[in-house]
């Protein structure tokens, strides 16, 4: 028996570009910036005084009884997967047949510090009852698997800033594995809170530009000086193909295989040699069967940090070789900003729609481009691709040297 | 201001509201927090709390299992408030 093969047949998500797909793809396009300067109080203290918070606030499309039962995480997977679940047609699937997979890098985060900060000031008797459920990082896919009553498995792979792409590949492996027909597949995430954005700026990880937020996400500028921290997540159906074309369901592009690797290296530094990525981007090709040559597209990890671009794009030309040269290559986080475990998912939707429309997004705020970056990247304005079956990479890395490729390609049907 | 059935009761109707989002009109003595009022187990919690701090007075635990209906708290609350 041939394996069986898996397509993506909806799409949801809450960005800082739009509190969907359609405005974040249309604002992605645009080139537009979701940084902003915090208005929270405690921002004015903060040595970062800007992020990229979602473009709309869970509170205007979720009642306010179910939003205090929810972390911000678990706000940001449900308002995604309906979004995803309607696209998809709310398909008619056995319960026992759907599954969900949706990562966090950090998960409830807020969550514990706040009721941190209430159990030392009011004391432990008003520590909220929800706390756990609310923190913990299995909550976002324990929420959407609730909702839609999936009883073929709800996982959450956590691997910081790969988890999202990592479930995505997970989400395959389900559908191959016949332990389901249909997957929800994502990553989200909410740390926009003091401790966290103070860790980040001690590991001296963010870009400190507060006096211009929308230009500090830089991927492969000269003067790039960290990432900028976002909030958000993307939600994708994946699907069985004999099933999606059974009930007549659009088929958006194929999900064609993943490479994993790890670098055993650093805990947050990038391998130089980026030998991990390397391997992952082979095992990912060899995973989805088709030549370096269909390659035509990658959304890079790109973060905005000086150490990590370089790194990355080395090892990209190391691992493409010749074939780069064909290769248009987007950093999408320039306008979304980092969202940590949600960023993979979100990124893999851009990879979707970029194979489905033929169609590489920009990048942006690159007004001298590093002389150590080699690969091809679409600047400032979206970038037609190749007409014909077409395939591009994702690629994501997590702090504690996590490699995670993914290959995606149009539907030609 | 004396803890009458009245008082206690628009008082844990507010904080029902707050915790289930129910409509205050459908609460009543004889409805039950679990089948009809949508308060779960862990929100029960939370309305426990609530109403120890409105009505200043304690609420042990083997009472909360005993009370299945909104009248079983507010009796509960007449009878033990100050």
């Amino acid at each position: 028996m041939s394996r069986r093969r898996v397509v993506v047949t909806g799409l949801g998500a809450t960005t800082p570009l739009g509190g969907d797909v359609p405005t974040t793809w249309t604002n992605l396009l645009a080139g537009k910036s979701g940084v902003r300067l915090l208005e929270d109080e405690w921002a004015k203290e903060a040595s970062v005084t800007f992020a990229a918070r979602v473009a709309i606030e869970p509170s205007q499309v979720m009642e306010r009884v179910e939003m205090r039962r929810l972390d911000r995480s678990e706000q940001f997977a449900l308002i995604a997967s309906r979004e995803a679940w309607k696209d998809a047609g709310s398909p008619d699937v056995d319960k026992e047949r759907l599954g969900v997979v949706i990562a966090s890098g950090i998960g409830g985060v807020i969550t514990m510090l706040d009721q941190y900060d209430i159990l030392k000031t009011k004391g432990a008797r008003m520590v909220s009852p929800h706390t756990v459920p609310m923190l913990m990082p299995n909550g976002p896919a324990a929420n959407v698997g609730l909702e839609l009553q999936a009883k073929a498995g709800v996982h959450t792979p956590v691997s910081a800033c790969a988890s999202g792409a990592e479930a995505a590949g997970y989400a395959l492996e389900m559908i191959r594995n016949n332990r389901a027909d249909i997957v929800l597949a994502g990553g989200v995430e909410a740390a926009i809170h003091p401790l966290p954005m103070a860790g980040f700026a001690s590991m001296k990880a963010l870009s400190t530009r507060n006096d211009d937020p929308t230009k500090a996400s830089r991927p492969y500028d000269k003067d790039r000086d960290g990432f900028v921290l976002g909030e958000g997540g993307g939600v994708l159906v994946f699907e069985e193909l004999e099933h999606a074309k059974a009930r007549g369901a659009k088929i958006y592009a194929e999900v064609m295989g993943q490479g994993l690797t790890s670098d055993g290296y650093h805990i947050a530094a990038p391998d130089p040699d980026g030998s991990g990525v390397t391997r992952a981007v082979k095992f990912a090709l060899q995973d989805a069967g088709i030549p370096l040559s269909e390659i035509v597209h990658l959304n890079a990890h790109a973060t905005s940090t000086p150490a990590g671009d370089v790194a990355e794009a080395n090892a990209l030309t190391n691992a493409l070789g010749s074939d780069i040269s064909h290769v248009a290559v987007s950093a999408t986080k320039s306008m979304t900003g980092h969202l940590l475990g949600g960023a993979g998912a979100i990124e893999s939707i851009f990879c979707v729609l970029a194979m489905y429309h033929h169609k590489a997004p920009p990048t942006i705020n690159i007004e001298n481009l590093d002389e150590a970056v080699k690969v091809d990247v679409v600047r400032d304005v979206p970038r037609d691709l190749p007409a014909g079956s077409i395939a591009c990479l994702n690629d994501s890395f997590g702090f504690g040297g996590h490699n995670v490729v993914l290959v995606f390609r149009s539907y030609e049907g | 201001m004396a803890l009458t059935v009245d008082v206690v009761l628009a008082g844990i109707k507010e904080i029902v509201v707050e915790v289930a989002g129910i409509d205050a009109g459908i609460i009543a003595m004889d409805k039950k927090f679990t089948d009809d009022l949508d308060v779960d187990s862990l929100s029960m919690v939370e309305v426990v709390v609530a109403a120890e701090e409105k009505f200043g007075v304690k609420i042990p635990d083997d009472e909360v299992t005993k009370m299945a209906t909104v009248g079983d708290a507010v009796n509960f609350i007449v009878a033990n408030g100050k």
